[in-house]
């Protein structure tokens, strides 16, 4: 891909103006801003459909070039006080994770051209190394030669006397294996006479090669707790003494800085304990919130002792903020109605789509709102599943398909990780932003776990609702995830009915909130896909496009969080699935995730309750005996993927009506999801288990509102067959006809 | 490997069912075989790249490591969903038993 861009925000109302960025290797591109209605390229569906919007932004551009630096680290400003530093100590307690993977900085204070400063490093070996730089050129590398074991604690320190050249290292494994060589005391002698002088930032986790953004060194993987910095060489008694608790006074001039992470763990600041008051800040996201050395396990929750949290955990994959420079705006016009649109990219050959939503100026609310999912395309956001693991390929029953996105992304891991990934150090991944591309956020994207047919997942997929929208002539909003978290339920109140996506998965409780306030003033929400309200997430309180997910206790995971991290470093909310929380999906739409399965889609059968008076409306047009959605761009019908079912006892209304199910109709890709297995047992299959099935289901909520929910990711798929006319496309019109109809239910 | 099943000769039974139809419904004895062939690990696992989106594919070998391309497999291109995956199941076939399916 040579033409590759995003957005600074996701949606933006009439006045608003969209900043964009973009990478072109060629030396023009062209952009057009397109109404997407349809992405999905099979051409048993309804086709690429999208509409060129005239715009003064219409036009072609100079191409060039953009990169990202992955890699988190804590740079603190030079100051004077650092210029003198010439003898010093230096310690911290560390977490390695990837030791012998090159050369990587705990500390440094390193200028690279000049070879001046100093760098604490674990060594290539895997041993924890000082590095001392004469500023002329020349630098040296003393070292334990003892690696260190991954995902072990050490206390690490050096000391350099500039006089004497006396050089010390400590290298302690806080836990003593047997016939295991991890700990080394070393004392030398340096080469170097004096540390040449620089003005560099003191940073942690990483080094500076060179001037500009993109110009890291020295990546460090792991954890680091309260490091500490002193202007002479310490005895070994009195770094014992700085490793925690109140700076000893007669230390207090020696020390230059003491650093405690498990301060502001919400923010990017790093505060300093000394008097020097050298605070610091994160870049790219460290995960914060993580346990320290100290930690009992007595303490899940790292708000009651912030002490046992003084950790950050560096990883050289991290990313926040892609930093491209701004190449075109975008002022959205009064006129331009709400929708989903894009900034078309066009160069030669190349093409790629920067997707964004207009939102309805204020007052100019239609009836019905798509609300995006675009919490769970942040979540999904460049996920590498297809990959990095080996089980897609089982979970899809099938060989993995992979477009032009997923092979760039296999390539260009610069572009960041997705909440489904881990890092290259094998922890997982617990942020993730949109203020990057978001290369699985296209229209004409093609995704393994799609089902056989058109293969779409998420935004891709959430295109056959704005298609269906458009084709049966239905005016329409759009909204976004982001909105509702910021806005709550004042965003919703205009509107007769609420759409989903087809996978409305990560909510924060504000969403949620708001959510159930709708629905209790009357809202009616049509759920339009499944596996929905199923994880709990935090936005950051203050940075933006940000968010992040403890995958604790239970659910589908592709990575588990370590016991005593499951506390949001966000917010201080205890993450992990709503359902763990005591808000289970089922309480707010009738349905939750009940079983997975990514091969072939089942037909919906009708029950009893579907003859309900009540549910009449529903069914209007539909055969008594009639098979619901035997057909379908994904996987061949209307229920499949991810499916959710009706159960009283995780809280669906008791009058709620359980019009259809695909119960027994799966094949055995489909297995029950695992926060149902308190025990392993045969038979959990889509042929043999009854949890294996998408239940539809209708009830009405208090004021006049009512919920249907569709209980299949698959449904959208379903509803262009036959050029929109079939009982799919039907019960949904049925369902959306009656919902805007002002008329109380119940 | 995440399967400790062995796949031989003994499962020859399974091949003109999953010649009939690769994707779907499966006997147990078949989906067996599958967890073996479909649960193999990244380096050097079959892949499908679009080359055109829902028209033609090339088979491919993932590598198995971050940053390292896909590779793509000479000759190997298919007008069909199918038509690939009996290609990759005969492929298979033959590393696990040692024999052509013919």
């Amino acid at each position: 891909m040579k033409v590759i861009g995003y957005s600074d925000k996701l949606s933006a109302a009439p006045g608003e103006t969209v900043r964009f960025m973009v990478h072109c290797q060629l030396p023009t591109y062209r952009v057009d801003i397109v109404r997407v209605i349809c992405g999905d390229t099979n051409p048993q569906g309804p086709g690429v459909k999208e509409q060129v919007v005239k715009t003064p932004v219409n036009k072609t551009y100079r191409g060039r070039r953009q990169t990202i630096e992955t890699g988190s680290y804590v740079t603190i400003p030079h100051c004077p006080l650092l210029e003198t530093l010439n003898s010093f100590s230096f310690q911290a307690m560390i977490w390695p994770t990837t030791p012998g993977r090159g050369r990587q900085v705990i500390m440094s204070k390193w200028h690279d051209r000049d070879k001046s400063g100093m760098m604490v490093v674990i060594a290539p070996d895997g041993s924890l190394a000082l590095v001392l730089g004469d500023g002329r050129g020349r630098e040296e590398m003393l070292s334990t030669a003892h690696p260190l074991l991954a995902r072990e604690w050490y206390f690490v320190a050096v000391s350099y006397d500039a006089r004497t050249r006396a050089v010390s290292l400590y290298q302690e494994p806080l836990v003593k294996y047997p016939l295991t060589a991890d700990a080394a005391e070393v004392h030398t002698t340096a080469q170097t006479e004096g540390i040449g002088k620089n003005r560099a930032p003191l940073m942690f986790a990483a080094f500076r090669s060179g001037r500009g953004r993109t110009v890291l060194d020295g990546k460090y993987d792991g954890k680091i707790d309260s490091p500490r910095l002193a202007n002479r060489a310490l005895q070994r008694l009195e770094m014992e003494m700085l490793k925690n608790g109140p700076l000893p006074s007669h230390l207090g001039n020696a020390v230059l800085g003491a650093w405690d992470f498990s301060r502001d763990i919400s923010s990017t600041r790093v505060s300093d304990l000394s008097p020097h008051a050298l605070h610091g800040e994160t870049v790219n996201m460290p995960a914060r919130g993580m346990k320290g050395y100290n930690w009992t396990g007595e303490v899940m929750n790292w708000q009651e002792a912030p002490e046992q949290y003084g950790a950050i955990h560096f990883h050289e994959d991290d990313l926040y903020d892609a930093g491209w420079e701004v190449d075109f705006t975008f002022t959205i016009p009064a006129t331009l109605p709400s929708g989903l649109y894009a900034a078309r990219l066009r160069a030669g050959e190349e093409e790629d789509y920067i997707p964004f939503v207009v939102k309805p100026a204020p007052g100019q609310e239609k009836r019905i709102a798509l609300l995006l999912p675009t919490a769970s395309y942040m979540a999904y956001a460049n996920e590498h599943l297809a990959t990095n693991t080996a089980l897609v390929e089982l979970l899809a029953g099938r060989l993995v398909p992979l477009d032009k996105y997923s092979l760039f992304l296999q390539e260009h891991r610069e572009y960041g990780l997705s909440c489904y990934d881990t890092h290259a150090d094998g922890s997982g991944v617990c942020y993730s932003s949109r203020l990057r591309p978001i290369l699985n956020m296209r229209p004409k994207h093609i995704s393994a776990l799609g089902g056989v047919g058109s293969s779409l997942w998420q935004f891709n997929a959430d295109t056959h609702i704005t298609d269906w929208l458009e084709a049966m002539g239905y005016e329409f909003d759009v909204i976004t995830d982001e909105d509702l978290h910021a806005r709550g339920v004042e965003l919703l109140k205009p509107y007769r009915v609420v759409l989903t996506g087809t996978h409305p998965e990560y909510h924060s409780k504000q969403m949620w909130d708001a959510m159930s306030a709708y629905l209790n003033q009357g809202g009616r929400l049509m759920y339009m896909g499944a596996n929905g309200w199923y994880w709990k997430i935090a936005y950051h309180p203050t940075l933006p496009g940000v968010i992040e997910v403890r995958r604790s206790e239970g659910g589908i995971r592709t990575w588990a969080a370590e016991p005593g991290e499951y506390y949001h470093s966000f917010t201080g909310e205890y993450g992990g699935l709503w359902r763990r929380q005591g808000r289970p999906p089922q309480m707010l739409v009738g349905i939750g995730f009940t079983a997975q399965g990514f091969d072939i889609s089942a037909p919906y059968y009708r029950l009893p309750d579907s003859f309900s008076p009540r549910a009449q409306f529903i069914f209007a047009g539909i055969g008594e005996d009639e098979v619901i959605g035997d057909f379908g761009l994904i996987g061949g019908g209307a229920a499949g993927l991810e499916l959710d079912r009706a159960d009283r006892q995780l809280g669906t209304p008791p009058h709620a009506l359980v019009l259809a199910t695909s119960r027994g109709r799966h094949t055995d890709i489909y297995l029950v999801v695992c926060e149902e297995l308190l025990a392993t047992y045969p038979g959990l299959g889509g042929t043999e288990n009854e949890l294996v099935r998408a239940d539809m289901v209708f009830f009405e909520t208090p004021n006049g509102g009512a919920v249907w929910s569709a209980g299949s990711i698959a449904w959208a798929g379903s509803l262009s067959h036959n050029k929109y006319n079939n009982n799919v496309s039907r019960i949904t019109h049925n369902v959306l006809r009656r919902f805007l109809d002002p008329t109380p239910f119940a | 490997m995440l399967t400790v099943y062995r796949v031989g000769a003994h499962d020859s039974q399974v091949v003109d069912e999953f010649l009939r139809k690769p994707i779907g419904h499966h006997s147990p004895a078949l989906q067996r075989v599958l967890n073996v062939f479909r649960g193999e690990p990244t380096a050097g696992k079959y892949v499908l790249v679009c080359t055109q989106p829902h028209k033609e594919w090339v088979l491919g070998q993932l590598s198995g490591e971050r940053g390292k391309p896909v590779k793509l497999l000479k000759g190997q291109v298919f007008r069909s969903l199918e038509e690939a995956e009996r290609a990759v199941f005969r492929r298979r076939w033959k590393k696990y038993t040692g024999n052509d399916l013919g």
